[in-house]
């Protein structure tokens, strides 16, 4: 039996890669055999490209233009391809899925993803909140819609150097106001507003990818440490670790919001030891390939669930496995561009340059 | 002429070139989608009988918008009233239509007061809020009973004096708080602030006052929130200051008024996430209000106070959506940067709200073509005249027709008569049937306040 | 205006409306029109007759094919050069 499994994040750019491109390569592992289709927003998406674990790409509207749009396009494509489950992983477009997911529940395609109230309550803004509740620490937080705030907020106690993050993507350590509205301006000009603006703590980080299985469990997870990160702060090295304290907050996360669907949790370990919570992504990381890479293929487990099959036992995941991170070319057509560029797909035969 | 019968139609020819993003055909799916009728009646019809531009309002859209916002209310809260906030657009038959629905009035003018007593709501039911009350206005509202919204300390002794030469005594009013929230920015300018002990000396100066008597409070916390958890905190210290506020001055709070602010479906410049996913729903915010009331207020009545009714001046909510602004293409440009501009008939002047909204924007046919990124530029002689400063748009000629929305909130009050004259205001009605509810202004219109002394007439025979 | 029309030589269309430029190594989209007016340019490097065969083919006035082409030639001089 094969399936066909659609997979969102097709930007594997190489210094900061969306999760796709390694969900894809997980599904291409699994048990089951599957066919992998890939959803890119931009023709030069790379991993709508990856012959080796993508099977075709096709273009979706981007999120900004909202849900009609997206839900026609995906109408469309579920005619040709037949979708049985589909995987989003950008942050920006799980607002989309999770209220479209009982439509494409209808349509025959399943989502296995937090509904929007579980999104919000692990929204950056409103990390303390949940922090609390999972018992465990989490750095002040607070949503600025004006740089002003910068100038004034030592009367606030606030001190540099502290973290200025986008809503959805970016994070800047900012030593001085300066620094900290300069990240601001440049964060709401492409993200919006509200910036948060988090206190920082020195430390080690520590990450989780998990699944929740949508009844308070923890249907599966992997631990990393970050060994060697990129100009930009992302993951280059890493190397699978075992950290009881890092998996409970987990399970306490997944028993509070009743997750359901991918997930990460990004901690960090203060030099006294404490945990603090620093973001929780409601999807899968760009590293997720190492749960493959050390016998916990997540994405996987996740399609299981969405399917509602019996789940396979999890082994305990082995620590000190690594990942290194390296980039490659992809070779592409004139056709292949063109087919993307002009139909928003891949692999399609005719108009194209022969 | 059977040559001619065989020739295609002529679109006019698109290069666009392929850049390292932004190229996605499907990118720009929602604003290539067209809109060729508004509650049931079509555009171009409506510019045919009616010129262009043209703002035109769905009475069904209104009546149901304030309905939801009504239902989402009264089924959580026992005592609720809305005041139709009038500056959002204070067109009579949009008003009528709200007091018909059973909003109340809030006003920020003796203008807008009078307005609304000209439309015959008792002054009983207007909310009269505002920093600038003349002592005529306040004399008016106090001898004929409106309910007054106190926004400083000077007003607050006008008030004494005016309420004494009408020897009026116990005259219940209203203080405007400020505070901060940790949610919005504190609009600090309006009202005495909580945090500082403005608000409670002023609640000290009425007590003592033989005139007057504290039994409100307002407070407005900002505009298009989008976070209801704002509603949350609002309530909580109001709540808080009330009690302090009856306990310190032996007076009984009845009417607690949160104000506007909740958001439409409109999208905000530089928010990037489309309105649906960031704008909440009715119940979403009075959810979050109710609750607030429910936790704060559970030992009210035992401890012998009764139950503040909760006023909402919902604004932008109840009307932003149930109106649309139709324009024309006049004509199109290609700028020397190479990007593509259209010149429309509608500008600046009269869709104020294109300063800071990206509004949605549908041909009124459907259109083949490449589309591709558009700045749409109004009518006036000045470069600020942008009402889309990028938008995708497939090929479109002169004449063809566009619709704007959501523009029923802030477009018709603040809409200025600058080198054009403003075009009418028609409403599709329930029945199908539409009614010019503002015509269109003519020069006599504009010209009428004026006078020319006789010797300054031009001669030029 | 007749230079610009030699250079669209090189570039090679696809029914689709994908356009490549081998010598800058940049792609384009164009539309039917588009299309139809760079198939012509290939062979034809005088505007003048270029406009007329479009005149033919299509159904407008001259002033309003002529005023579009001039617009669509100068997009093109900002690509090609």
């Amino acid at each position: 039996m094969s399936i066909t499994v659609a997979v969102t994040g097709m930007n594997a750019r190489a210094d900061n890669p969306g999760p796709g491109l390694a969900i894809a390569r997980c599904l291409k592992e699994s048990a089951t055999s599957t066919r992998v289709v890939g959803l890119g927003y931009e023709a030069l998406d790379p991993a709508l490209y990856h012959r080796g674990f993508v099977d075709r790409g096709y273009l979706l509207p981007y999120p900004s233009h909202g849900e009609d749009a997206l839900l026609a396009r995906i109408i469309e494509l579920h005619e040709r391809e037949k979708f049985e489950v589909l995987i989003p992983c950008l942050d920006a477009e799980m607002q989309s899925f999770a209220r479209l997911a009982p439509t494409l529940l209808g349509m025959g395609i399943r989502t296995f993803v937090p509904n929007s109230h579980q999104l919000a309550l692990r929204s950056k803004d409103r990390l303390p909140e949940l922090a609390k509740e999972i018992g465990v620490a989490s750095p002040k937080t607070q949503a600025i819609y004006q740089a002003n705030f910068f100038h004034n907020c030592k009367t606030e106690d606030w001190q540099y150097p502290l973290m200025v993050k986008g809503l959805f993507y970016d994070a800047k350590m900012a030593y001085n106001a300066d620094e900290a509205v300069a990240a601001f301006h440049r964060i709401a000009g492409e993200w919006g507003v509200p910036v948060l603006a988090q206190s920082w703590i020195g430390g080690e980080e520590i990450n989780l990818a998990g699944v929740g299985d949508g009844e308070g469990g923890l249907a599966g997870a992997v631990m990393m440490k970050k060994r060697a990160l990129t100009d930009k702060g992302k993951g280059w090295a890493g190397i699978s670790i075992h950290d009881e304290e890092l998996l409970a907050a987990a399970h306490r996360f997944c028993a509070v919001t009743k997750w359901r669907g991918g997930l990460e949790l990004e901690m960090l370990r203060d030099t006294q030891g404490g945990l603090h919570l620093i973001e929780i992504n409601p999807r899968f990381p760009a590293w997720i390939y190492l749960s493959a890479g050390v016998g916990c293929n997540l994405p996987e487990l996740l399609v299981r669930l969405a399917l509602g099959q019996k789940l396979l036992p999890t082994a305990p995941t082995p620590a000190g496995v690594l990942f290194i991170r390296y980039a490659e070319e992809a070779i592409v057509s004139l056709a292949d561009f063109e087919n993307i560029t002009v139909w928003g797909e891949t692999l399609r035969t005719e108009g194209a340059f022969a | 002429m059977k040559n001619i019968a065989t020739k295609n139609p002529w679109v006019a020819p698109v290069i666009v070139r392929h850049s390292s993003s932004g190229m996605n055909k499907f990118g720009g799916v929602r604003d290539a989608q067209f809109r060729d009728e508004i509650a049931g009646v079509s555009i171009a019809e409506l510019v045919e009988k009616y010129g262009s531009p043209l703002f035109v309002l769905s009475e069904e859209h209104l009546r149901q918008s304030v309905r939801r916002i009504n239902r989402a209310f009264t089924t959580r809260y026992a005592k609720v009233r809305q005041a139709w906030s009038y500056k959002t657009n204070y067109i009579n038959a949009v008003s009528a239509i709200l007091h018909q629905e059973g909003c109340d009035a809030e006003v920020v003018s003796e203008f807008e007061y009078d307005k609304a007593r000209r439309l015959g709501v008792p002054a009983s039911r207007i909310f009269f809020n505002g920093p600038y009350k003349s002592r005529g206005a306040l004399t008016k509202a106090v001898s004929e009973g409106a309910r007054i919204h106190v926004d400083h300390l000077d007003e607050l002794a006008l008030l004494e004096e005016v309420a004494a030469e009408l020897n009026i005594l116990n005259f219940p009013i209203t203080i405007r708080l400020n505070f901060d929230t940790g949610f919005a920015e504190n609009w600090g300018r309006f009202g005495f602030n909580l945090e500082n002990g403005q608000a409670m000396e002023a609640a000290r100066r009425i007590a003592a006052s033989p005139n007057l008597k504290l039994t409100g409070l307002h407070n407005h916390i900002g505009t298009f929130i989008t976070d209801p958890r704002a509603y949350t905190a609002q309530v909580g210290i109001m709540i808080n200051f009330m009690n302090n506020v009856e306990a310190a001055t032996d007076c009984t709070i009845t009417t607690l008024d949160i104000g506007g602010g909740f958001a439409s479906r409109n999208a905000m410049q530089g928010v990037y996430l489309p309105p649906e996913q960031i704008t909440p729903t009715a119940e979403q915010y009075a959810e979050a209000i109710c609750g607030a009331l429910a936790i704060g207020l559970k030992d009210r009545e035992q401890n012998g106070k009764p139950l503040p009714e909760l006023v909402l001046e919902t604004g932008r909510a109840v009307v932003d959506e149930a109106e649309w602004l139709i324009s024309s293409v006049v004509a199109n440009k290609r700028l020397p940067t190479g990007q593509r501009a259209m010149v429309l008939d509608a500008g600046v002047n009269i869709l104020f709200t294109a300063f800071w909204y990206n509004h949605e924007v549908r041909p009124a046919r459907p259109v083949e073509g490449i589309p591709e990124d558009t700045v749409l530029y109004g009518p006036l002689c000045m470069n600020i005249d942008v009402v889309r400063q990028s938008v995708s748009l497939p090929p479109l000629k002169t004449g063809d027709l566009l619709s704007f929305w959501p523009v029923g909130a802030y477009n018709n009050t603040q809409w200025m008569q600058f080198i054009q004259l403003r075009p009418a205001v028609v409403m599709v009605r329930q029945n199908g049937q539409v009614d010019v509810v503002r015509r269109a202004e003519t020069l006599d219109d504009v010209e009428e306040p004026e006078n020319l002394p006789i010797d300054l007439q031009p001669d030029f025979s | 205006m007749k230079n610009i029309l030699l250079a669209t030589k090189r570039l090679a269309l696809s029914e689709s409306g994908f356009v490549f430029d081998p010598v800058s190594g940049q792609s384009f989209s164009v539309n039917d029109t588009g299309l139809v007016i760079l198939r012509l340019a290939q062979h034809q490097d005088d505007i003048e007759q270029l406009t007329e065969q479009l005149l033919e083919q299509f159904d407008a006035s001259s002033v309003e094919i002529k005023r579009d082409v001039q617009d669509f030639i100068h997009r093109l001089q900002g690509f090609l050069k």
